[in-house]
């Protein structure tokens, strides 16, 4: 089949779509945006979290024809052009990726906590971030990293 | 083609020589999402590869008939044991995996069959089609009859023992006044890295493969592919992709022979990647262990003795089993004086998954044993469990079980103290309750009724790099030219960066040396030096050693060209700020001009100082270079009516002995706390006749977010004189203090035995 889709804001077709395949698979495999990983294919693991029409997902639940016609947002375009989104800056300062695996995962899931929530208190933070899972950080730096983004989208509205 | 991306590009300006704490090169790639990692290859006109893997833990082979599924639209090759044109034998410490299984399978999940496809779903669809006949045996599944009982039927030709050890010291039959006695069991562990197994093989003119991967060692990946491909080294060249976590699990072959069979077969790249399930058959995992202690102390609390038999179950093949032995037996009794000492370590083949290295390799086991121990003994006596730790607390000058003198710092009196001392948390009971701060979260289930608290600790010893006489060893090469008016620096190894933070240190190191800001890391590949493994917390040490010596030896040359155009000696020379200055500080000369359009180049290697094998009969000998020190002390909530464990705080000390990035330092121990978290309270393979029960993240817990407790980390930073720069490994201490210390702590909330980790909810409520 042939799906059509809006990513990171441009239309995009892939054609021979086999009805199994996953949103992951089409947006890695055919459409060539690896950012996106795939890490369990089970929704249990996070790292392949993308925004689908604004609300976040695990693309490896998402049949790929399901996406027909809807708009993807994938970690490649979280940052405007050269200009890293607040998100991932604060993930690189903090120290909050290690292997990396996890990040784009994280990056969709606490970009989307960020725009929904001014200011974020821990608890929120970890509830946010619960079903993204990380093997190396032991979460620390990406807690220090989410506050940071947050503190600084909420200096920029002040 | 290069289809692996380039780690950093040269525009990204980062600064920071050792001690500091620069950001990592790769980080903005990684936030991108533009990191190229293993499973993100891509090639034109690639296949799929894809495995055929055994449903039985223990079966002969009787025919394999592969003509269905070769004959299925868009399968290109379909191969077995018959079609490796090489030896089908590979392995890290002996000779014993298939490549694949020719006449029996030894663990469910062994490889039998390979195929490549057009799509990964044809691949998968054809594995079905691939006829195995197999008459299933009974499997050996109790390690300690496989240590035992002659009369079971023989896995590999020499039987079933992998290695015994046995370390004597001092009066193995010595006496104390108090005795304390326990039987310890510990699960296996998964190192569920998120990355999963994959890479890209792609076939060359000259006949050879270029496989572009994940791993922690390209040279020993390199030279058992080729053995089993039957080529030369040089045709067989790898390349490191991005690498998602590996904490030993890399360390065997998964997909690297299957891939490069299927290319060269086929004429065409093959790209292999397994999901999460067919990655909890396709690597080792940690080797769960049986540990029955004894341990004898004057009432005052000093140690007389430790006797101690451990079993660990190496599974199917042996891969690191010979070393968990090794290191499970010569670290045995801790970071503690014990004069006397009776020890014995058995590693076993069975028909259950394949054990080799994760995180804190033979000594997470032993660990939790005897720290479990400790705690009985301070109980026993009265004590404190802190102070009876710091009062048998070994130091610099101690002797250690195998008679090796610590001729290094070993603060770990200072590491309990320091854990000790830090403030706790508030208790629950008398600050408003956040029912997602209690045992269940936001499940509702307590509102702070039927919760009780513990307090534990944990602290442990792990030899760093390889032991036992190995001559474990490092490549650098490194390039100093000016590039746009500018002398900039190129670092090139085979070191595997696996997250950890190594491409940094590198940077860091040849900043530091050649005092040039700006430094590139090259890809890692085969094209340069082995570098040895990243495993055993060694490549900031040997690696790093590697870096520093050859970034001395470019040092020297441009000294020596420096001194022919100068006109005056090379004495007291030093590169700082992109210039050459001597000693008393003045500027001599511009680096850039002294090299010109002549770039110097060196390659050296860092061979750390020479151990010794144990003596067979005694176990006594200098078997390891270095050990790394940590403690843990953690604060548990247990709520004892459902059985659910909240790990309240966890902190840590550790010693360092220089810290090279203090940020990532801090980062490792942060991780590896909840490595040996997941193992105390949820991380298990559980494997019942050889089975595995749950190979999926729904089945298998890691920790998430909700379940790490803010951590309080100190870190010490005592120079070991030997290392370069002082350095001591830092990856693995923490993942192995942390298990025991929440065990413990739970222990001092129930009162409950607990003599198994993973500690599941109905050991706490004996259902
Ligand atoms: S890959 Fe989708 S949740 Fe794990
Ligand atoms: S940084 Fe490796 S999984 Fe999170």
């Amino acid at each position: 089949m042939r799906v059509n889709v809006t990513v990171n804001g441009e239309d995009r077709q892939a054609d021979h779509v086999w009805e199994g395949e996953s949103l992951l698979y089409l947006l890695r495999e055919r459409l060539g945006l690896p950012g996106s990983k795939n890490a369990c294919e089970q929704g249990e693991c996070g790292s392949c979290t993308v925004y689908l029409d604004g609300v976040p997902a695990c693309a490896c639940l998402v049949a790929a024809g399901q996406a027909e016609g809807r708009e993807v947002r994938t970690v490649e375009g979280l940052a405007d052009g050269e200009a890293l989104d607040p998100v991932q800056e604060s993930f690189v300062e903090c120290g909050a990726v290690q292997c990396g695996f996890c990040t784009p995962g994280l990056l969709v899931a606490a970009h989307d906590l960020i725009e929904r929530t001014s200011e974020p208190g821990d608890a929120e933070i970890r509830e946010a971030l619960a079903g993204n899972l990380c093997r190396c950080t032991g979460y620390e730096k990406i807690l220090d990293a989410v506050r940071l983004a947050a503190a600084r989208k909420a200096e920029v509205a002040k | 083609m290069n289809p692996a991306r380039s780690p950093q590009t040269l525009d990204d300006t980062i600064t920071g020589g050792i001690g500091e704490s620069p950001l990592r090169p790769d980080g903005v790639l990684k936030v991108r999402g533009e990191f190229a990692y293993s499973s993100d290859l891509w090639h034109e006109d690639m296949l799929w590869g894809a495995t055929l893997r055994s449903p039985h833990p223990h079966a002969l082979i009787t025919g394999i008939d592969t003509s269905a599924a070769l004959a299925v639209p868009g399968v290109h090759a379909v191969l077995t044991h018959e079609d490796v044109p090489g030896e089908n034998v590979y392995g890290l410490k002996y000779q014993d995996t298939p490549a694949l299984a020719a006449d029996r399978v030894r663990y469910q999940g062994e490889p039998v069959a390979i195929l490549a496809a057009d799509h990964p779903e044809i691949a998968r669809q054809a594995l079905k089609e691939i006829e195995v006949g197999y008459e299933v045996l009974e499997p050996i599944t109790d390690p300690e009859r496989a240590a035992h009982d002659h009369t079971l039927p023989h896995l590999h030709p020499d039987g079933n023992l992998v290695r015994y050890q046995r370390i004597v010291r001092g009066d193995p039959d010595a006496e104390a006044e108090v005795v304390v006695s326990g039987v310890y069991e510990i699960g296996m562990q998964d190192q569920a890295f998120l990355g999963p197994e994959s890479g890209l093989a792609v076939p060359a003119e000259d006949g050879g493969v270029d496989l572009y991967l994940a791993t922690q060692w390209l040279h020993v990946d390199q030279r058992q592919t080729a053995k089993a491909l039957g080529l030369p080294l040089e045709k067989v060249r790898l390349t490191l992709s991005g690498v998602g976590g590996a904490f030993g699990g890399r360390e065997d072959l998964s997909m690297q022979i299957h891939s490069c069979l299927l290319a060269l077969r086929t004429g065409k790249p093959v790209k292999m990647v397994y999901n999460r399930e067919e990655s909890f058959f396709g690597h080792v995992h940690r080797h769960p262990a049986k540990m029955y202690y004894e341990h004898g102390a004057t009432k005052d609390g000093d140690l007389v003795y430790v006797r101690a038999r451990l079993y660990f179950d190496g599974g199917a093949y042996a891969s690191k089993t010979p070393v968990v032995v090794g290191n499970g037996t010569t670290l045995s009794v801790g970071p503690y004086d014990v004069p006397n000492a009776r020890i014995e370590g058995w590693g076993v083949y069975s028909n259950n998954p394949t054990c080799g290295a994760m995180r804190g390799l033979g000594a997470v086991q032993p660990t939790y044993a005897y720290e479990s121990q400790m705690d009985k003994l301070a109980a026993a006596l009265g004590m404190d469990p802190a102070e009876l730790r710091i009062r048998n607390a070994m130091s610099e000058g101690s002797a250690n079980v195998t008679g090796q003198v610590i001729d290094f710092p070993a603060p770990v009196a200072e590491l309990v103290q320091r854990v000790r001392d830090m403030p706790l948390p508030p208790e629950h009971r008398t600050s408003p309750v956040d029912i997602r701060n209690l045992p269940g979260g936001t499940s509702n289930t307590t509102h702070g009724e039927g919760v009780v608290r513990g307090i534990g600790y944990g602290v442990t010893i792990k030899n760093i790099s390889y032991a036992e006489g190995l001559d474990d060893y490092s490549t650098a090469r490194v390039r100093l030219e000016v590039l746009g008016g500018e002398a900039v620096a190129m670092v090139h190894t085979a070191a595997a960066e696996v997250g950890q933070g190594l491409v940094t240190v590198q940077q860091q190191i040849a900043r530091t040396e050649l005092g040039v800001p700006r430094v590139t890391v090259h890809p890692a590949d085969t094209s340069v030096g082995d570098a040895g493994s990243s495993s055993a917390s060694r490549q900031t040490y040997v690696t790093g050693g590697a870096v520093r010596n050859a970034c001395r030896a470019v040092a020297e040359r441009v000294f020596a060209r420096a001194a022919g155009r100068l006109g005056r000696s090379p004495e007291g020379m030093a590169l700082s700020g992109g210039k050459i200055v001597a000693s008393d500080g003045e500027v001599l000369a511009a680096l850039a001009d002294i090299l010109g359009e002549d770039a110097i180049e060196e390659t050296r290697e860092y061979h750390h100082r020479p151990t010794h094998p144990l003596d067979p009969e005694t176990g006594q000998g200098d078997a390891h270079v270095q050990y790394g020190f940590s403690a843990h002390r953690a604060v548990v909530d247990v709520d004892t009516e459902l059985g659910l464990v909240k790990v309240v705080q966890l902190d840590c000390a550790q010693d360092v002995g220089k810290a090279m990035n203090p940020d990532a330092v801090v980062a490792q121990i942060q991780g590896g706390s909840a490595q040996g978290l997941g193992l105390a309270v949820m991380e298990e393979i559980q494997v019942r006749d050889g089975k595995v029960r749950n190979p999926s993240f729904t089945d298998y817990l890691i920790p998430t977010v909700l379940d790490m407790p803010p951590m309080r980390i100190d870190v010490l930073e005592r120079a070991d004189p030997h290392a370069p720069y002082g350095v001591r490994g830092v990856g693995e201490p923490p993942t192995i203090s942390a298990t025991p210390a929440i065990a413990n702590a739970i222990r001092a909330a129930t009162g409950l035995e607990l003599p198994r980790v993973p500690i599941r909810p109905e050991h706490l409520t004996g259902t």
